[in-house]
This record gives C-alpha cells, sequence and structure tokens, in this order.
C-alpha cells in the first residue's frame, strides 16, 4: 500500500505527579518511554500557593495532588536524566510561576544548557485563578506584574517558551458557556497584552514576537459539534484582534495557538466507564478542523470522578490519543468543515456572542474591574446554577447519573474500594526532612543576600526573573520566596459569585416541600436554619460548595460561606459567631481525613462539638466509613447530584442534633 | 446533647457577657434571636441583667449605612485594623438582605471583613438578614448590639443598605456614617431635598477612584454647608478609599471625636435611653401600621412614656401588643 501523507500529530501529554520528585521522574521517565512525546507537570498545592511543605497550611496537602517542588534540589530530580534541552515541558502553575520557570532555568543551567534552547510552557494566567482555579495569592495588580514579567523575559532569553497560557479550561470547568468561555479568555489575553505593552519592557517592533508568544488553554465539552465552533471562533476572533487592536501583519503571529484538556465536570462518579466515550467524543472537537486544531492534548481518565488516576488509567487515556492520531485517516485531510454553511453559521453566532459579552467586560471597566466587582464569577456561578437545575429537571441528561441509572456491577470498581491511586502516606514527613537536609547545607549568607535582592526589585518596576533565577541558584525556597513578595505586594480574596440573583419560576412540588420544612423547623427551633458551607485547607475546587450554597439559600437557609483556603480555626471561629445550626464542609482535594480532624479539635476548643459536622466532595468509599465513625453525620460524593434530596437531609440532620423528630424516617 | 437545646441561665449569661467571654456572647445572641416564649422570658431576663451603666455610658455604637457596593464592609474591614492598632476590642453586626421567596440569605459581608484579617484578628462578627425588615436592619439589631456593647469598646451595625433614604441606623446608634459612592448623584440629591436624615459623618469612599470621588465630595461639602444635625454637630464630609488605606486613620478619629462630642454634650446616654422606645415603636408601625399607634395613644405620648419606663423591651413590646389586641377586640 503507498503510504499517504500524514500531518503531523499533536503533541501528546498526560497531566501528572505525585508524592515526591523522585518518584514523579520515575513516572515520567516510564511514560516517555510509553510513547508520549513532552511533560506535564502537576505540582501540588503547598507549591501552587506559596508554602514550604512544614507550613501548617501545607499540612495534609504535601505531594497529594501533585509534586511537591520546595527548591533547586528538588527540580533537578524531578528532572534527572531527563535533557532539558531536548524536551518540551508544560507546568500548571501559576502564582509561583515565576519562581518555578526561575528554579527550570537554573536546573537547564546546571544541566549544561542555556536558556535559549528550552521549550515549554508555564501556565501563568492569573487571572483566571480568581475565577476558578483558586491558587492566587497577590492581588490582581501584582499578578498582571508577574504575568508581565514572566512574557517580557522569555520574550528576551528563551524565545520558544511559551510564557502564558491564557485559560478557558477551567471556565468551563467552572459552568461557563461556550460564548463565556470565549469571551472572558480573550479579555484576558487583552488585558496581558496591553499590560506588556504599558510595561515599556518590549521594544514597539518586538512586540508582534509577543502577541505570537501567547497561547491559550481550552477546554472541550460533550457538546462536540458546539465545541469544535467554537475552536474555530477563537481562531478568527484571534485573528481578528491581534489585527485590529495590535496591529500585528506577520499572520503566523496572529494564528491562535491552543492545547487542551477536555472537559472533565461532566465525567461521572456512577457507571465510570461511561467516561471514556465522553472523553474521546471530546477529543475529537479539538482535532477534527485541520484549521483549528490542538498543538497539544491530555486527557482525563476514565476514573476522573473517582480520585487521582494510577499510571494505567493515564496509560489508557494516552492510548486514545494514539488510536485517533495513528490508526484513524484523520490527519490525512485538509479542513473537513470549510464551506460548511452550518458549521459557519454556528461560529458566527458564537463570534456575536462572545462581541457582545467581551463588550460587557469592557463596559466594567475591564477584566481586572470585573473580576474585583464580581461581574464575572456572578456570570460563572449563574451559568453552573442553570447547569444544575437542568441537570435536577433532567432536562440535561447525563447517562448513568440522572437517566438509564441501572447497571450491572462493573469489573472496573470493585465493591467497597475505590480504584484510584493512593499517595503514600508517609510523602510529607519525607518531604520535610528533605527539606530540612537542603536547608542545612545551603549558604545563608548567599540566601538572605538574594532574598533581600528580590525584595527590592519587587518594589521597583524591574522584571522579577532575574532576582527569582539568583535566589534558584542560592537555594531559596518556594516558600521564601513567595513570601518575600507577600511582604511586598500584600494578599488578596476575590467576590464568590454566590450573590446571584435567583429567577423564580413556579417552584417544583419537591423544592415548596424543602422550603416548608426549612422554615418550620426553624420555627420550631426559635429562629431560621443557619449553615456555614466551609471550605478548610489549600483546595480550589469551589463549585460545589457555591452550589450547595446558593442552592440552600434558595430553600431559605441563611448561608455563611467565606470562599476558600480557610483554617480549620477561622471556621470554627465563624461557626461560634455565627450561631450556625449546621458545619458543611467541602474537600475535593483529597486531605478530607486531616482537615476533618483539625476542625473536630478547634470546634471542640470552641464548646461547639455537638454541631452537626457533614463532608461532600471526593471521598473514596473506605475513607467515608472513617469520617462517618469520627462523628460525621453525613458524607455527600458526585453521584449525590440530586441536591433536593442532600437539603431534605441537612433539615433532618439538623432536626435530629436538636432532639427533634426527623421528617423523614431512614432505614438503618 | 442536651445542652444544645435547655436555655442558659440569662443571669450567668449577662455576666460572662460582660466578662468579654466570646462563647457566651455567641449564645446570648443566639438567645436573643430565638423566638420561643421561654426563650424570650429568658432574653428578656438577660438584658435586664446586663450592666445597665455600661449600656448607657460605656463603649461606642457606630452605624454604617449607603448604598449597595459603595464599600461599607471593605471600609469596616479598613476600620478594624486601625482599631486593632489601637487596641480596640471591636463587635460587628453585618445585616445582609434576605429573599423574600424563600427567606433565604446570604451572609456575604463577612468575607470582606476579614479582607484585611491575616488570621490574627480578634474581631467578633455576626451577621443578620433583614427578614422582611424595611430600613436596612432587623428586629434583632438592636437587642443585639447591648449584648455586644457590653463586651467590647466599638460595636459596629452595617446596614443592608438597600436605598439611600433609609437611615434607620440613625436612630439606633451614637454615631453614623453615611458611605456615598462617588459619581452617583442620588444621596445627595436626597440629602438637598430634605427626605434623607443627616447623618453625623458623611463618607466617600473609592477616592482612588480620582476625579469623581473628588466631585462627589465638593458637591456634598456644599450641600453640608447648611447641614447641622438637631443636636447641633456640624456634619463633617470627608473622602477615604478602603482599597489603599487612605484616609482611614482620619475617619476612626472623625468618628470618635463625635463620640467624644455627645459625652461633652451629655448627649450619649439621652441618646441611648431613646434607641429602646424607637425599637418598641418600630415593632408596633410593622406590625399594626398607624391605626395601631393611635390606638395606643399615638406616638408622641407613647414615646415619651416608652422612654420613662424600666424593664426588658420585649416586655414592654409584648404589653403593648397584648393591650392593642385586647382593645381590638373589643372594638370588633
Ligand atoms: C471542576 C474540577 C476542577 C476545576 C474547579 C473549578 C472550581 N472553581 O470549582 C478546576 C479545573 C479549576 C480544577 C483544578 C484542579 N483540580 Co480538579 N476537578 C474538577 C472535577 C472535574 C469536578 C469537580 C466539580 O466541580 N464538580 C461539580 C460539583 C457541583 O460537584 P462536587 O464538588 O463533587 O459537589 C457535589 C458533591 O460532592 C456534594 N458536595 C460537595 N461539597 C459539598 C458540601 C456540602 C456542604 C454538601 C452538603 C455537599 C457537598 O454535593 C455536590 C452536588 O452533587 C473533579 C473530578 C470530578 N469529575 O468530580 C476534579 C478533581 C476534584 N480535581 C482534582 C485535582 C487534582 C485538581 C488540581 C489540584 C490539579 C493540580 N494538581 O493542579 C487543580 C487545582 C485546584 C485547586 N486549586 O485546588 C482531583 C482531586 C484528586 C483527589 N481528591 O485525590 C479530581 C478528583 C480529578 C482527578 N481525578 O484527578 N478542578
Ligand atoms: N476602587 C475601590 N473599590 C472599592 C473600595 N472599597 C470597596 N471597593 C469595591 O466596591 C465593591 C463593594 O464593596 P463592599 O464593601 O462589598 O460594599 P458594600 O455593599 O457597601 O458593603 C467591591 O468590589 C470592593 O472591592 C475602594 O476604596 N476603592
Ligand atoms: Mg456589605
Amino acid at each position: 500500500m503507498e503510504k499517504t501523507k500524514r500531518d503531523k500529530p499533536w503533541l501528546m501529554r498526560t497531566y501528572s505527579g505525585y508524592a515526591s520528585a523522585r518518584v514523579s521522574n520515575e513516572l515520567y521517565r516510564t511514560n516517555l518511554a510509553k510513547g508520549q512525546t513532552g511533560l506535564s507537570v502537576a505540582f501540588d498545592l503547598p507549591t501552587q500557593t506559596g508554602y514550604d511543605s512544614d507550613h501548617p497550611l501545607a499540612r495534609g496537602e504535601v505531594g497529594k495532588v501533585g509534586v511537591p517542588i520546595g527548591n533547586i534540589g528538588d527540580m533537578e530530580t524531578l528532572f534527572e536524566q531527563i535533557p532539558l534541552g531536548k524536551m518540551n515541558t508544560s507546568m500548571t502553575i501559576n502564582a509561583t510561576a515565576a519562581w518555578l520557570l526561575s528554579l527550570y532555568v537554573a536546573v537547564a543551567e546546571r544541566q549544561g544548557f542555556t536558556p535559549v534552547q528550552l521549550e515549554g510552557t508555564t501556565q501563568n494566567d492569573i487571572i483566571k485563578e480568581y475565577l476558578s482555579r483558586g491558587t492566587y495569592i497577590y492581588p490582581p495588580g501584582p499578578s498582571i506584574r508577574l504575568i508581565t514579567d514572566i512574557i517580557c523575559y522569555t520574550v528576551k532569553n528563551i524565545p520558544k517558551w511559551n510564557p502564558t497560557n491564557i485559560c478557558s479550561y477551567h471556565l468551563q470547568e467552572a459552568g461557563a458557556t461556550p460564548v463565556q468561555e470565549l469571551a472572558y479568555a480573550l479579555s484576558t489575553a487583552i488585558t496581558v497584552l496591553d499590560a506588556v505593552k504599558e510595561s515599556g519592557q518590549v521594544n514597539p517592533e518586538d512586540f508582534e514576537q509577543v502577541v505570537g508568544r501567547i497561547s491559550f488553554f481550552v477546554n472541550a465539552g460533550i457538546r462536540f459539534v458546539e465545541e469544535c465552533c467554537k475552536m474555530r471562533a477563537f481562531v478568527e476572533l484571534w485573528d481578528k484582534i491581534t489585527r485590529e487592536r495590535y496591529g500585528v501583519q506577520d499572520e503566523k503571529m496572529r494564528r491562535f495557538r491552543y492545547g487542551v484538556q477536555v472537559n472533565s465536570l461532566g465525567l461521572t462518579e456512577s457507571q465510570p466507564e461511561n467516561n471514556v466515550q465522553r472523553i474521546v467524543l471530546e477529543m475529537l472537537a479539538v482535532s477534527l478542523s485541520k484549521n483549528a486544531r490542538a498543538r497539544a492534548v491530555q486527557l482525563p481518565a476514565w476514573n476522573e470522578a473517582l480520585g487521582l488516576p494510577r499510571p494505567w488509567d493515564q496509560q489508557w487515556a494516552l492510548r486514545m490519543q494514539q488510536v485517533l492520531a495513528f490508526e484513524t485517516d484523520l490527519l490525512e485531510y485538509g479542513d473537513i468543515f470549510d464551506g460548511s454553511m452550518v458549521i459557519q453559521a454556528k461560529v458566527d453566532a458564537l463570534i456575536k456572542g462572545a462581541e457582545e459579552e467581551m463588550a460587557r467586560v469592557q463596559e466594567n471597566g475591564g477584566m481586572i474591574p470585573a473580576i474585583e466587582t464580581g461581574y464575572v464569577k456572578r456570570q460563572l456561578v449563574t451559568s453552573h446554577t442553570e447547569r444544575m437545575r437542568a441537570i435536577e429537571r433532567g432536562d440535561l441528561q447525563i447517562v448513568g447519573l440522572n437517566c438509564y441509572k441501572e447497571t450491572a456491577p462493573s469489573p472496573l470498581v470493585s465493591e467497597g474500594e475505590s480504584s484510584i491511586m493512593k499517595v503514600d502516606p508517609n510523602a510529607e514527613r519525607e518531604q520535610i526532612e528533605r527539606l530540612n537536609a537542603f536547608k542545612a547545607q545551603r549558604n545563608q549568607a548567599e540566601v538572605n543576600a538574594a532574598l533581600a535582592n528580590l525584595a527590592a526589585v519587587a518594589k521597583t518596576g524591574e522584571n522579577i526573573m532575574p532576582a527569582s533565577i539568583r535566589c534558584a541558584h542560592a537555594g531559596v525556597t518556594t516558600g521564601e520566596w513567595s513570601q518575600v513578595l507577600r511582604d511586598v505586594f500584600g494578599e488578596y480574596r476575590p467576590p464568590t459569585g454566590i450573590d446571584i440573583s435567583l429567577q423564580e419560576e413556579s417552584p417544583s412540588a419537591i423544592v415548596k416541600l424543602v422550603r416548608e420544612r426549612v422554615r418550620s423547623t426553624g420555627e420550631e427551633l426559635g429562629r431560621p436554619l443557619r449553615i456555614l458551607v466551609g471550605k478548610p485547607g489549600l483546595d480550589g475546587h469551589s463549585n460545589g460548595a457555591e452550589q450547595i450554597a446558593v442552592k440552600a439559600r434558595d430553600v431559605g437557609f441563611e448561608i455563611v460561606y467565606e470562599g476558600i483556603r480557610l483554617t480549620p480555626q477561622q471556621i470554627a471561629k465563624a461557626a461560634l459567631e455565627e450561631g450556625v445550626h449546621l458545619i458543611g464542609l467541602s474537600v475535593l482535594s483529597g486531605s478530607h481525613l486531616e482537615l476533618a480532624d483539625e476542625i473536630f479539635k478547634e470546634l471542640g476548643k470552641a464548646g461547639l462539638a455537638d454541631i452537626p459536622v457533614i463532608v461532600g466532595g471526593i471521598i473514596p468509599v473506605e475513607d467515608e466509613r472513617v469520617l462517618l465513625s469520627q462523628g460525621v453525620a453525613a458524607v455527600y460524593t458526585p453521584k449525590n447530584i440530586d441536591m433536593n434530596t442532600i437539603m431534605l437531609d441537612l433539615v433532618d440532620i439538623i432536626r435530629q442534633s436538636n432532639g427533634l423528630q426527623p421528617f423523614e424516617q431512614k432505614a438503618a | 446533647m442536651l445542652a444544645r437545646h435547655a436555655l442558659p441561665d440569662p443571669e450567668a449569661l449577662a455576666a460572662a457577657v460582660a466578662a468579654r467571654d466570646r462563647a457566651a456572647l455567641a449564645r446570648s445572641l443566639n438567645l436573643l434571636d430565638d423566638k420561643r416564649p421561654q426563650a424570650r422570658r429568658a432574653a428578656s431576663r438577660f438584658l435586664a441583667t446586663l450592666p445597665g451603666e455600661r449600656l448607657n455610658t460605656a463603649g461606642h455604637l457606630i452605624g454604617i449605612t449607603g448604598p449597595p457596593g459603595a464599600g461599607k464592609s471593605s471600609l469596616t474591614s479598613a476600620l478594624i485594623e486601625v482599631w486593632r492598632r489601637r487596641q480596640l476590642a471591636v463587635g460587628i453586626l453585618a445585616v445582609d438582605p434576605s429573599s423574600p421567596l424563600s427567606g433565604g440569605a446570604l451572609l456575604g459581608d463577612r468575607l470582606r471583613m476579614l479582607a484585611h484579617d491575616q488570621g490574627g484578628s480578634n474581631v467578633f462578627i455576626r451577621s443578620l438578614a433583614c427578614r422582611g425588615e424595611f430600613g436596612g436592619l432587623s428586629a434583632e439589631v438592636w437587642p443585639m448590639s447591648l449584648a455586644m456593647l457590653a463586651a467590647f469598646d466599638i460595636v459596629l451595625i452595617e446596614t443592608v443598605g438597600v436605598g439611600q433614604k433609609e437611615i434607620d441606623i440613625s436612630k439606633m446608634s451614637d454615631t453614623t456614617c453615611f458611605v456615598a459612592q462617588p459619581a452617583s448623584g442620588d444621596s445627595i440629591q436626597f440629602l438637598k431635598a430634605g427626605i434623607m436624615e443627616v447623618p453625623h459623618i458623611l463618607v466617600v469612599n473609592k477616592e482612588d477612584m480620582g476625579a469623581a470621588a473628588r466631585k462627589t465630595l465638593t458637591e456634598l461639602r456644599t450641600t453640608l454647608k447648611k447641614q447641622i444635625d438637631p443636636d447641633g454637630w456640624q456634619v463633617p464630609a470627608l473622602s477615604v478609599s478602603a482599597t489603599t488605606g487612605s484616609g482611614i486613620e482620619k475617619l476612626a478619629d472623625v468618628i470618635d471625636s463625635h463620640r467624644r462630642w455627645l459625652t461633652e454634650h451629655q448627649l450619649l446616654a439621652t441618646r441611648r435611653k431613646r434607641f429602646q422606645g424607637e425599637w418598641i415603636l418600630k415593632r408596633l408601625r410593622e406590625e399594626f401600621g398607624r391605626f395601631g399607634i393611635e390606638q395606643l395613644g399615638g406616638e408622641p405620648l407613647l414615646f415619651e412614656s416608652l422612654t420613662q419606663r424600666q424593664g426588658s423591651p420585649f416586655d414592654l413590646y409584648d404589653s403593648l401588643r397584648d393591650q392593642f389586641l385586647a382593645n381590638w377586640k373589643r372594638t370588633t
């Protein structure tokens, strides 16, 4: 058979990292041996939020959802036997991106490469952290400055680097519609490019280069035809913006370059094998159009909603990409949608919607003011609430979750046990030991001088990168670097967006019933029922907490919700001062056991041991048993999609803890 | 388990609150919120046991009002920071809107008020839903402010801020600050037209917005030239920024100077004694309308007698309520 000419496939990655630099390094080398063509590093939450492994806020989180990188020693181990001058590495890092990039450069230098040779990506979109991803540290102003500094530094010194990946991915994961994804990602890109221009760090004649280095990180949901059109809309809009707003002449510099992780929000805990179909269909959205094809793809695993994937789960996801790229004929054709009127009509509609929403952002003063006033976040929470209501009504069908629920036992998930990756419980202790050993052998005078220099640079407008690279070589830690900037820039908490107005169509019978029970129980107890929704730890997954809070208000509860990243002490303090009837914790980062334990201790100290506590989130079955035995009143996971049932439960839990007869008689 | 639904002993609770026991204060606020008859009786005894001298002469009860989004909570956060540096114990009552559909509420001010809190703050915040009340307050605010006054140097009440005219808070606080939003002429119009009661201090927030804030301040100052409050206090207007912190120390000083002015003119205790009458009148008005007030002898007379009478506000209110209902039954 004659060999047809095929396009080069996209970069294939798996988002991974856990426990320690050593363990993750082994994983990366195995993955590369399996045909993966680039690396995608997942960092743990302390690293992403700028805390050392021994910080009180890091307890329970070290090495859980990613690799802990505390200093240049860890970074060297992470890339041992992986020549950085020949690798393409994507790092999902934002608030501390300048620091992790500095460590990467420093390690490459120690391996004998120069910055010019490096290729890869730092996510470095701190704007969407305020809206969805939650690993922000500093206020918006300084965050924009950090993004800008990385862009300006890399354009000059690491020309093949993608300094920022403007993300719409996380917006869809927080409920955004395709139009919102387009509008907010492009508004963010404009904010960033304007800031670079204004910083004066780049000569006007080099500005085209900057525009050409901006890349995007996009989502693809299950409505794959519309998603396919969304990618085409991105391409058209970016071409227009870069031409009209920034006057970019070179067509190549106007190209919409993007990487993808497909939708995970729609992946279910119930009948998890169905996730495989979903993932494959979603992958089509970003690969079918040659003119709007992804440059890099990473796929979630079938057990996404159960917990962290094991190497085999990730291998399966990688194989999906390989089958599409190497077995099918996809890469043999030109653009198969060019000339389709149906597709173009949808693309045009998306473009129109996006331009209107971008104009509204501008009316709000641009992306930053629209974040500070809570405008954008409220739009996202509203969209997500609509999605949840549609699932509740059955208008949005999710197979295995709200329809076709009957199933034979699955051989993939054995009874009473979770089919997920378990991180070695000793990882945290060992990481702290390594940190202490590292600190003991470094030159303290050099560290102090590098930190003093960093602080001085942070206070002026000078680029942060050279000072940070100096810190990297000197042996500064992640916590130290971040703390210097915390001292100079301050910290920030964005609006939660849950103060949306709820439109009332005629409430369903079940909603009426819940409201009546909430009201009458409040009367029996003398005052309206109050709930505290708390997000302890470094976990940034706010969707569940937001939706529970919105729903609970809608059925008549008074709600206290203070946003993400609270300490157990802060939660206990709020519970006491606000006189709540119930505390609902939401934890998706895997540190629920440690955090529940600490919160019980704090509640005990505050004399609140009798307030019922419930826990929701990603809780493996065996941990659910532990939590219940420790006194947690109930545990909810993604399979408990029916919010009305949850609300009825909450009323009964409050009733029982106050000596009232519950409404429902639960079978024991 | 039992401890939770058994009512606390009111006398012991009052003593613990006066000793600044935070858990006791929290419990007393729950009690003051509790509408069950036996709880109301306990709450009455609790209020009667609080140190009366303190409630009449000590502490500073500050009201902060203004349109939604003007920055009341942010400003409170910035003030907390100043007061903490001055080593003052602070309690906050923050009122949020309730949903008219479900009665549910999102108590969201707390988040902003802790914006300056890096974990070390000891400020005590209780949020309240307005629960259908007009005037930006809820019925529970005033009794709760008494419990807080027994425990803290400064008690600040943030109102809902539903409309610029509603300034009920000035009837239940020593010092009322009105926070204006730059470039929104409404409050100025209301002031000029005399629809809005004059607050004690006018604050233009968001000074960092530049020209708009300066313009609003100038307009307010011109309007204010003619505004002196009934007691003779000349109302100051100043601009601040909760975000950058500019003007906040000054604002704290001005707030404090009004408190001093009240004591120097022997007005503090008289002012506070009026709160009870105002509170009961408002309850009666909301329940029975103007008709009810007339039935009970008319506003001036009623107010006069309420200010004179000793005893728990709950008892006074309940007895007037019974009196009205008895009259009404007889006439129908
Ligand atoms: C959406 C999502 C995101 C979004 C979050 C957006 C946001 N603002 O919330 C984004 C893209 C930002 C994100 C990022 C990350 N994610 Co994520 N994410 C998810 C995903 C796909 C869905 C979670 C979700 O929002 N579901 C919708 C809401 C409504 O459901 P829910 O929270 O489960 O809530 C329901 C119940 O659990 C329960 N409930 C939950 N809380 C509460 C509270 C109360 C009081 C009550 C009554 C009930 C209740 O009721 C709700 C209604 O049914 C899950 C996988 C999955 N499919 O579940 C992974 C997942 C949670 N993410 C994961 C990880 C690792 C991350 C990262 C940490 C990766 C990294 N290393 O950087 C980052 C960083 C995030 C951070 N700062 O912490 C892991 C966690 C692994 C673990 N626990 O061991 C998961 C499980 C994916 C996986 N298999 O790897 N993620
Ligand atoms: N630019 C600026 N914005 C402010 C200032 N104070 C508050 N804000 C913003 O105004 C909005 C409303 O603030 P908030 O305190 O919640 O107002 P409230 O409704 O009056 O309590 C928020 O987005 C704040 O970030 C300020 O001094 N300057
Ligand atoms: Mg407020």
